[in-house]
This record gives C-alpha cells, sequence and structure tokens, in this order.
C-alpha cells in the first residue's frame, strides 16, 4: 500500500518544477512569462545546482522556446517547456507541428488571459486557442493534480499507440502561487513509474537517418490528420490504464473527469480548474439545506469524454456549463459546445445553461456558485431557459 | 586543408543527392550540395532546414534528397529547432545515451527570408547561446518560393513583385541589410561571406571550418535565382564570379574577429559587369537613370573600403 510519500507544503509552480526534477527530462526550453515563470526559474536552478541531467536552453522566445523543444525531442530527447497565455499564443504555429510530428513533448501551461488588452490573471482562454491544436490536455483543480498529471503525463504522450504531445493545465495565480499541502513521491519511485524514453525513430541515430517535417500536399496529408486523430481516440485508453497504475502506486485515483456529488443529484455544473474547488464547497453546503447539487470536473479536455460525459449528465433536471473564456461566438463557450454535442450524440436531453465567468482574473465567489445553483433549480422546476448564454461575475454598467 | 576538387567529388559522394526539384540554373543546391561535401565521411549530420524553396523541393513527402537526418519545423526557426536538437546530442551524449565514438555535426538552411528577416531572431538567439552549430543562409535576395517579394537582402533598386519597378518608384528603395556583419557582432567563434566560385574551393574551405570551429557558426552565400534575378540558366556560375569580382559579395571570413579577405580581384570591375546581366536590374539601363548606377557603385565602394579597412583594424598587432 502507500508508501515513502512525502508531505510538503508548495505551490503549483513549485510543485510543477519538483516533478520535472523528478522527471529528469534530457532537455528543457523555455521563456519566462508571468504566472509561469517559476517554473523555469526553479528549474534552472535545478540545472545549475547539477541536480538533473538536463540541458536548460534559455531561449530568447516562446515561439523558439517550442522551436527547440521539437528539435530536441525530434533529436530523440525527452523535452519539456512551460508556458502561459500569449507565451502559448506565439508558440501556436508550433503547437501544431508539434503534434503533426507526433513528438510526445509535455509542457505545463499555467493558463492566463490571452491579450488583448493586457492582463496576467487567470482565465482559460489561453488553452481554449489550442483546443483543436492535437495536444492531449489535462486539467488540475490544484497543486496535487498539476503535480500528478505531470507525473503521468509522459506515459501517456510516449505510448507507442498515442505519440502526441500533452500539455497539464493549471490556474494561473489561483493554483501556481498559492501554497498547499501536497503529497509527494520519491525520486526513485518517479523514475520508475515513468521509466526510460527509448524512441524508435529519432534524429540522431546514425544508423537510421531520418527526414522530419515534409512538404505533405494532396497526396498524403488527409492520412496523416486522420492518424493524429486515431491517436487521439487511442490516447483516452492509455489514460484510463495510466490512472489506474497511478492508483496502485500512490492511492490517488483519477478519472477522465471527478464526479462529486453526482450520482444522486438533481443538478449539476460542469467546470474545470481551481473553480472546482469553489464549487464543492458550495455543493456541501447545498447539501446540508437538502439540495441535491452535484460537480462534473473535467479532467481530461482533449480526448474530450463525449460518451462518458453524456451518461454521467444524463439522469439531471438541469447542468450549467462553467467556461473560463469567452469564445465570442455568440454561441457559447468551449466546453458547453463540447457538453451539448456530447449530449446530442448520445441522445440525451437535458436542459443546459452556459456561464462565461472568471475573465481576466475576476473572483469566482462561493455566492456565485450558488447563484448558478439556484437558477439551476429554478430551470429543474419549469424547463425553461429563456438565455443558455449568460455571464456570472459580470458588472451590469460597463467601464 | 588542403583542397583538391577532383578529390573531394570523388571521394565524397554527395549527401544532398539527385532527385530533389530545384530549378535548373539555381545557385542553392550546388551551395548545399559542397556544403555537405565538407563533412568528413564518418562523421553524421543533422540539418534543420527553414520553409522556403529548398525545403520545399528536397523534402515532398515521402521522397527527400538528404541522406543525413533532417528537420523541417516552419519558416523562421531553423536557428531554434537545430539548437534544440544540439541541446538534445549534447544532453544524450553527456549521459552515456549515445555512442561516445561517434560524432553528430548541426547544419541550419535559411534563405535570406528565413534568415534575415522572419527568422533574424531566432538565428540571434542559436548564435548568442552558443550552440555547436552552423546556420547557413543560402542568399538569393528575395522571397523566392512565393514568388520574388523583396527581402531585406534585395539589393537597392532590383525588381520584384512587392519592389516593382514602376513609373514613380524605381524597384526596391533601400539599401540591403548586411546581415554577415550582424553575425559578426554577436561575437561568434566563425563567421564567413562566400559563394560558388570558380573550383569552389572557397565554399568548400570555408564550410569546413565553420563545421568544425566548436561553437556557433555563420555562412553567408550568394545563390543567384534565374527566376527572380532574370538571367539564363547556364550563366549561374559566370553571376557568381561577377558578385565576386565587382566587390558586390566580396569573399571573407572573420575568425574570432579577426577578417580575412579571401579573394581581392585583381581588377575591380564595375558594378554594371554585375547588373547588367540581370532582368532585375534592366530599368537601371535605361536613359535618364544612370544615377541609379552611381549610387550602386557608390554602396559597393563604401562597404568594399569599409572592409578593407577593417582587415587591416583588426590585423595589427
Amino acid at each position: 500500500m502507500k508508501k515513502m510519500s512525502i508531505r510538503e507544503r508548495l505551490s503549483g509552480n513549485e510543485a510543477t518544477a519538483i516533478a520535472m526534477k523528478q522527471i529528469n527530462p534530457d532537455v528543457v526550453a523555455a521563456f519566462p512569462i508571468t504566472p509561469s515563470t517559476e517554473i523555469p526559474q526553479y528549474f534552472s536552478t535545478f540545472v545549475s545546482n547539477g541536480e538533473v541531467d538536463t540541458e536548460f536552453v534559455a531561449v530568447e522566445s516562446e515561439h523558439s522556446a517550442m522551436s527547440a523543444t521539437i528539435g530536441a525531442e525530434a533529436a530523440g530527447a525527452r523535452a519539456m517547456t512551460a508556458t502561459s497565455a500569449n507565451g502559448l499564443s506565439l508558440m501556436w504555429e508550433m503547437i501544431y507541428i508539434a503534434s503533426s510530428l507526433r513528438l510526445p513533448i509535455v509542457m505545463a501551461l499555467v493558463n492566463r488571459a490571452v491579450s488583448g488588452p493586457l492582463n496576467i490573471h487567470n482565465d482559460h482562454s489561453d488553452a481554449m486557442g489550442v483546443r483543436d491544436a492535437g495536444w492531449i490536455m489535462l486539467f488540475s483543480e490544484n497543486n496535487q493534480e498539476a503535480y500528478d498529471n505531470m507525473l503521468m503525463a509522459h506515459k501517456i504522450a510516449e505510448n507507442k499507440n498515442v505519440l502526441l504531445p500533452l500539455m497539464v493545465c493549471q490556474d494561473g495565480f489561483i493554483t501556481s502561487h498559492s501554497i498547499e499541502n501536497i503529497q509527494l513521491e520519491t525520486d526513485e519511485e518517479v523514475k520508475k513509474f515513468i521509466g526510460e524514453y527509448h524512441p524508435e525513430h529519432y534524429l540522431l541515430n546514425d544508423k537510421e537517418p531520418i527526414a522530419v517535417g515534409p512538404l505533405d500536399l494532396q497526396s498524403f496529408l488527409f492520412e496523416h490528420k486522420a492518424g493524429q486523430a486515431e491517436a487521439m481516440r487511442n490516447a483516452k485508453q492509455v489514460i484510463k490504464e495510466v490512472a489506474e497504475e497511478f492508483e496502485k502506486w500512490t492511492g490517488r485515483k483519477y478519472g477522465f473527469f471527478e464526479e462529486y456529488m453526482l450520482d444522486d443529484a438533481e443538478i449539476a455544473i460542469v467546470c474545470m480548474n481551481s473553480t472546482a474547488g469553489t464549487t464543492k464547497a458550495v455543493v456541501n453546503q447545498l447539501r446540508e439545506k437538502g439540495v441535491k447539487a452535484g460537480l462534473l470536473k473535467i479532467r481530461m479536455f482533449r480526448p474530450f469524454p463525449v460518451d462518458e460525459v453524456a451518461e454521467a449528465l444524463s439522469h439531471l433536471k438541469a447542468v450549467a456549463i462553467l467556461d473560463k473564456a469567452d469564445s465570442l461566438n455568440g454561441a457559447g463557450g468551449a466546453l458547453f459546445e463540447d457538453v451539448t454535442s456530447a449530449m446530442y450524440v448520445n441522445k440525451k436531453q437535458v436542459p443546459m445553461v452556459n456561464y462565461v465567468y472568471g475573465i481576466g482574473g475576476r473572483d469566482t465567489t462561493e455566492a456565485q456558485i450558488e447563484s448558478v445553483y439556484n437558477d439551476l433549480q429554478k430551470i429543474a422546476e419549469t424547463g425553461n431557459i429563456e438565455n443558455p448564454y449568460r455571464y456570472l461575475g459580470l458588472r451590469k454598467e460597463r467601464n | 586543408m588542403a583542397y583538391d576538387l577532383k578529390k573531394v567529388v570523388v571521394e565524397k559522394p554527395s549527401r544532398f543527392t539527385e532527385g530533389h526539384r530545384m530549378c535548373a540554373g539555381c545557385g542553392a543546391p550546388v551551395v548545399a550540395r559542397m556544403i555537405m561535401r565538407a563533412l568528413k565521411p564518418e562523421d553524421h549530420a543533422v540539418i534543420a532546414n527553414a520553409t522556403g524553396c529548398m525545403e520545399v523541393s528536397s523534402f515532398i513527402y515521402p521522397y527527400t534528397a538528404w541522406t543525413d537526418s533532417y528537420i523541417h519545423t516552419a519558416f523562421e526557426c531553423a536557428g531554434a529547432t537545430c539548437s534544440g536538437a544540439e541541446a538534445a546530442y549534447k544532453s544524450l551524449k553527456k549521459q552515456g545515451k549515445l555512442p561516445q565514438d561517434k560524432t553528430t555535426k548541426f547544419i541550419a538552411f535559411g534563405g535570406d527570408g528565413g534568415t534575415y528577416d522572419i527568422g533574424l531572431q531566432s538565428l540571434s538567439g542559436a548564435m548568442e547561446r552558443g550552440h555547436d552549430m552552423v546556420y547557413v543562409c543560402y542568399d538569393n535576395g528575395a522571397y523566392m518560393n512565393t514568388g520574388i517579394q523583396r527581402s531585406s537582402a534585395t539589393p537597392h533598386f532590383a525588381d520584384t513583385t512587392t519592389s516593382p519597378a514602376g513609373k514613380v518608384i524605381p524597384g526596391k528603395m533601400q539599401v540591403r541589410k548586411d546581415l554577415t556583419e550582424i553575425m559578426v557582432s554577436h561575437h561568434i567563434p566563425y563567421v564567413a561571406q562566400t559563394l560558388a566560385m570558380t573550383n569552389f574551393k572557397d565554399l568548400y574551405e570555408k564550410s569546413e571550418k565553420a563545421i568544425y570551429t566548436e561553437g556557433p557558426a555563420f555562412l553567408n552565400v550568394l545563390a543567384p535565382c534565374p527566376r527572380g534575378w532574370g538571367y539564363p540558366t547556364e550563366d549561374l556560375m559566370q553571376i557568381n564570379k561577377l558578385a565576386a569580382d565587382t566587390c558586390y559579395w566580396p569573399l571573407y571570413e572573420v575568425v574570432n574577429g579577426v577578417y580575412k579577405i579571401t579573394y581581392k580581384p585583381a581588377k575591380k570591375l564595375p558594378i554594371e559587369e554585375f547588373l547588367r546581366p540581370q532582368k532585375r536590374f534592366k530599368h537601371m539601363f535605361k536613359e535618364g537613370n544612370e544615377w541609379m548606377i552611381k549610387e550602386f557603385q557608390e554602396e559597393v565602394d563604401k562597404r568594399w573600403e569599409d572592409l578593407l579597412k577593417l582587415e587591416q583594424i583588426t590585423n595589427q598587432e
């Protein structure tokens, strides 16, 4: 059973940096950007003190961070990076190239609002900008999950049936800079769990030179893209298996999503990352009052667990999907689209509303979450949704 | 570094092979092949290529013209991509995860668009960080791959599709950026400017030095483009020779800050000799446009004089 775990108090960024130290990647290439800056900072200290074997490449931009990470991973190394917001925007071109080359790069994404105007605080607009880029995307409610997801990342990404890049998301400042209790695993155990990386084909193999990144025209690109999609579908099973193995090792259980008081719930919220923590507190309070409130917290956003989400929500009377990024398309946020699409395809008819919330780091309070459950109770009673596209925490008067 | 063209060609098989789809009369494949020949036969190489003519013509899925390992990612990041591969090599070698008795060299290729312009930052970063790699710019003086648009390497007055010689504006109104000097200012161990001339001696020897100098090295190689420049394909080598003989493209190297001009024409030809055979400069020869040739000549002379001075200054005891 459980053994050797280390109790610590760490911020999300520290926890991520320590996970990276334990993973001991061959190359890390990164560029500072708030709020993920601390990750390369802590990591370069590990490098300077000889605690890792990593070559740290202090690149001159995030575009180069992802380019160098791609170059390193293609060369045969385990390569990692970390970024946020505009850093990810600048990487955007290379994000697509990384997944098309089927490179199991692992990145820490500390979520922050994408400009403009400039804002350094948390929302999910950065992650939503790459949701169709062919990366596996895992979201983390707290520091422990940010750490655990990072420990599971390479076993998922490097699986022969997957070979896709993976990003571990956590909320900027809320998680990245808050110090919480955390259980760390020992370096030896982490090393044993992750295993050594032995790529099948790589640039540095002089016995089998390879060419990577062709001009890929009408005759083949379609098939190559379909291959990426297949790998993404395969990832689901692998994510499940790795989580099971992880649970056996650490005792900490992870699914595609977490169901909190959902079994017997009549109304529920669907959300990602730290808001789930606030929501759980509200669910507890409502349950004491006899309200059958529940929560579904998405962990695996890409691939999206279409059938499982539909099944888990099918018994509810009303559901609110919280999007911490506005798609600005008049048709709801990205998570709302994914969940409602999953329901439709699975022929599940449950009233659903969308709330765009927390933009630019706007605080999301328990009172606000409670107001959503109040709205859901009304919808559950009447079946009426006057406006499915709503805001939470938006001031009435505009500045 | 004794050099015998026949020996080099016979004894070192081409590592950039036939079957690529570059145009007849293009300077780039000639340059690439010769640079690749400067590798020791026993050494492996990783080539990073920026998007551009060379990339889209040499690696069209599922065919490649490269016998070494090769990676293309995007237009502006050959420097960064190559630096990542080199960092991987350093890390894996240090950890004993690669054979200790084998050497891999790292060479990036980019056109002037991918190097002077969109890729300048990535190149500068890679050179400043000191990666053990060579960045080769094959400079054909415009964005040829997308159809001859001006770049910051395009010479003054040249007619391109985004600096067309019109009734009011006679071609590109700005002088050429001097990238070689920018790279010298990075204070890296080896910077050279060269082209494929006569028996390729200058190009070959500089390539060998660049590849086997430890640390970052930069080669700026003139690579004429028959479509963009407007010369008959068979005149490639003649155009190269004229670029050197008019001192439009001086051949020199800077080793740890010390300049050495490797070719000083016995008789420096007037710039018209280089300009006249090229359609992109045709409008400069119309009556009333003599001022353009004069200005062009003055710029060439000034840069040549500056170079002579730099050679003199940096070689003083």
